[in-house]
């Protein structure tokens, strides 16, 4: 934000920043907007979600969904909002009280403070820290403590039960998800969101899910271990309605139980985001090469709409990704605990390991082959680019091709009752 | 006037207090607006309608204790490796060879505690 801020200072105000007597009146209030505004966005964005994915669910399973507040029940999440907030507040007798009653702040911010650092578009984030990416696997860990703490503090068993296994779950595939992100860390040669995003093309070849073996299996790993992080389908065990009631949450309710709820659908997009940082080629734009932009940069001369369509495609790009956990929660059945556990430590804890010393070497390796051009993304017509952009046909264009015809394929057993993908 | 390397974290700070003021706000809220009418009965821990037996703060399985165990040394690994990660170009092929005797450590130890059952969740 601060370079962001330089260059307005600079060019639209026509004053040094360095030396302009308000530049640090002007930082504070744009961070004091900039706090406003992602706690703001980070609320809308999960009340929607929550509107979204009950509006899908209800479409996948044939069903209407909630359509009655405002056009197509998009106001939905505000009449649960009020709901909530005139909600009596329950505190039960047997519990702790201080420590339920602090218990959602843990998960807020667990989850608030991560908007910090994710970008949302060229030079759109809060801050740029060096150590961003470990910045967001630490703050994300506060969600823990708060679900730990709201699942002991509850002395219900089934808040118990729920709150262990939510701790016993994240805990473990933070390991995979910590070692797999070192994969980009490693091509990129930063932990800087900005930086990594920076490393990628705006084509998807140019992005690190198709760049290497190593990239490509390291997305799906990620994605693996940040959907049982968020306690997203398939590894929703901590609040299996079946078994545990509601799990850590079973004894909260109205703006507290609020909190988790919030924090559940605002989760989708931080792993989205960092998804898309890491492997998608974050807010890069296609056509927009990175001698393009530090020629702008050069000049000064960083045109108005890159800042939009860069913002445009970041978020493109993470709704999508967001689109395909939603679809994934309706799709497939929970896994059993033990399931669940073997996954994590007998499968991707090894391979996370294997794939990030793999990574080392071809980086190595590439480094002597290519010298120091190999961090920074390859023409299409070379050997790099065009070696990156096999792995794009066999790895992307290949699979979509086959999904779509058997989907196709499928939809046509059905016969006339469903016209192809107008079920929505 | 350079700025500070703290300088990034400032906005950290910024959001931790619009936040935390935006969330105890809602609660104040929410608990000026709700009704306030307890019973005993409504202050019963859930149990699905009948009573609860009992207190939950109870001895519960020791195999959450050994997760908890094995996270704490493969994080603190993970950790390890991030500094490398950032610069192992310029470490070069030695720090590479470094990394990969840590590394392999760590996989004997996995192999261990595989071997000894510990991932095994039904035992």
């Amino acid at each position: 934000m601060r370079e962001f801020l330089d260059e307005i200072i600079r060019d639209r105000l026509g004053q040094d920043p360095a030396s302009w007597a308000l530049t640090q009146g002007v930082y504070l209030v744009a961070m004091m907007a900039a706090g406003i505004a992602l706690t703001t966005f980070g609320a809308l964005f999960a009340g929607l979600t929550s509107w979204w994915e009950r509006r899908i669910a209800a479409r996948m399973q044939s069903r209407v969904g909630p359509n009655r507040v405002g056009p197509q029940g998009i106001l939905q999440f505000l009449a649960d909002a009020l709901k909530l907030l005139v909600k009596e507040d329950l505190i039960s007798s047997a519990s702790d009280r201080w420590l339920f009653r602090a218990a959602p702040y843990f998960v807020v911010a667990g989850f608030a403070l991560t908007f910090v650092v994710l970008p949302f578009g060229y030079h759109l984030s809060a801050t740029r820290m060096n150590v961003g990416l470990f910045y967001v696997l630490s703050v994300t860990a506060l969600v823990v403590v708060g679900i730990l703490i709201s699942g002991w503090a509850s002395n219900s068993k089934w808040a118990l039960f729920g709150g262990i296994r939510a701790a016993a779950q994240v805990v473990s595939y933070e390991i995979p998800a910590g070692l797999v992100i070192l994969v980009p860390v490693l091509m990129a040669g930063s932990l800087n969101l900005h930086d990594i995003i920076r490393a990628q093309g705006g084509w998807p070849w140019d992005w690190y899910l198709f760049q290497t073996p190593m990239g490509y299996a390291g997305f799906f790993i990620l994605f693996v271990a940040l959907l049982a992080e968020g306690n997203r389908t398939p590894f929703d065990l901590p609040e299996a309605e079946s078994e545990l009631v509601s799990g850590y949450n079973t004894e909260y309710s109205g703006m507290r139980f609020a909190y988790f709820f919030l924090t559940e659908f605002g989760n989708l997009w931080v792993m989205s985001a960092v998804m898309t940082t890491c492997f998608l080629g974050g807010w890069q734009v296609p056509g927009v090469s990175a001698e393009n932009l530090a020629r702008w940069e050069a000049l000064h001369q960083v045109p108005g709409w890159f800042y939009l369509v860069s913002a445009a495609v970041f978020c493109a790009k993470t709704l999508l990704l967001a689109n395909v956990v939603i679809w994934i929660r309706w799709t497939f059945p929970r896994v059993r605990v033990d399931q669940m556990m073997s996954l994590c430590w007998k499968y991707l804890v090894p391979a996370a390991m294997a794939l990030v010393v793999l990574a080392a070497v071809t980086e190595l390796m590439s480094f002597e082959l290519f010298g120091e051009a190999a961090r920074v993304q390859a023409p299409l017509f070379s050997l790099r680019g065009l070696i990156h952009f096999a792995f794009f046909a066999a790895g992307g264009l290949v699979p979509a091709v086959l999904f779509f015809r058997k989907t196709f394929r499928n939809i046509s057993f059905v016969g006339d009752r469903v016209r192809p993908l107008s079920n929505w | 006037m350079s700025p500070s390397p703290l300088a990034p974290y400032l906005p950290l700070a910024v959001a931790l207090l619009v936040a935390a003021g935006v969330a105890m706000a809602m609660a104040v809220l929410a608990s000026v607006l709700g009704p306030k009418r307890p019973t005993a009965i409504k202050q019963e821990i859930f149990e699905c309608g009948s009573e609860s037996v009992g207190p939950a703060h109870q001895r519960f399985a020791v195999k959450f204790y050994v997760v908890a165990l094995l996270f704490i040394v493969f994080d603190v690994e993970a950790v390890f490796l991030y500094p490398w990660a950032v610069n192992f170009r310029a470490l070069g092929w030695f720090g590479y060879a470094e990394m990969a005797v840590f590394a392999a450590t760590l996989v004997v130890g996995l192999a261990y505690i595989w071997k000894k059952g510990a991932l095994s969740w039904e035992t």
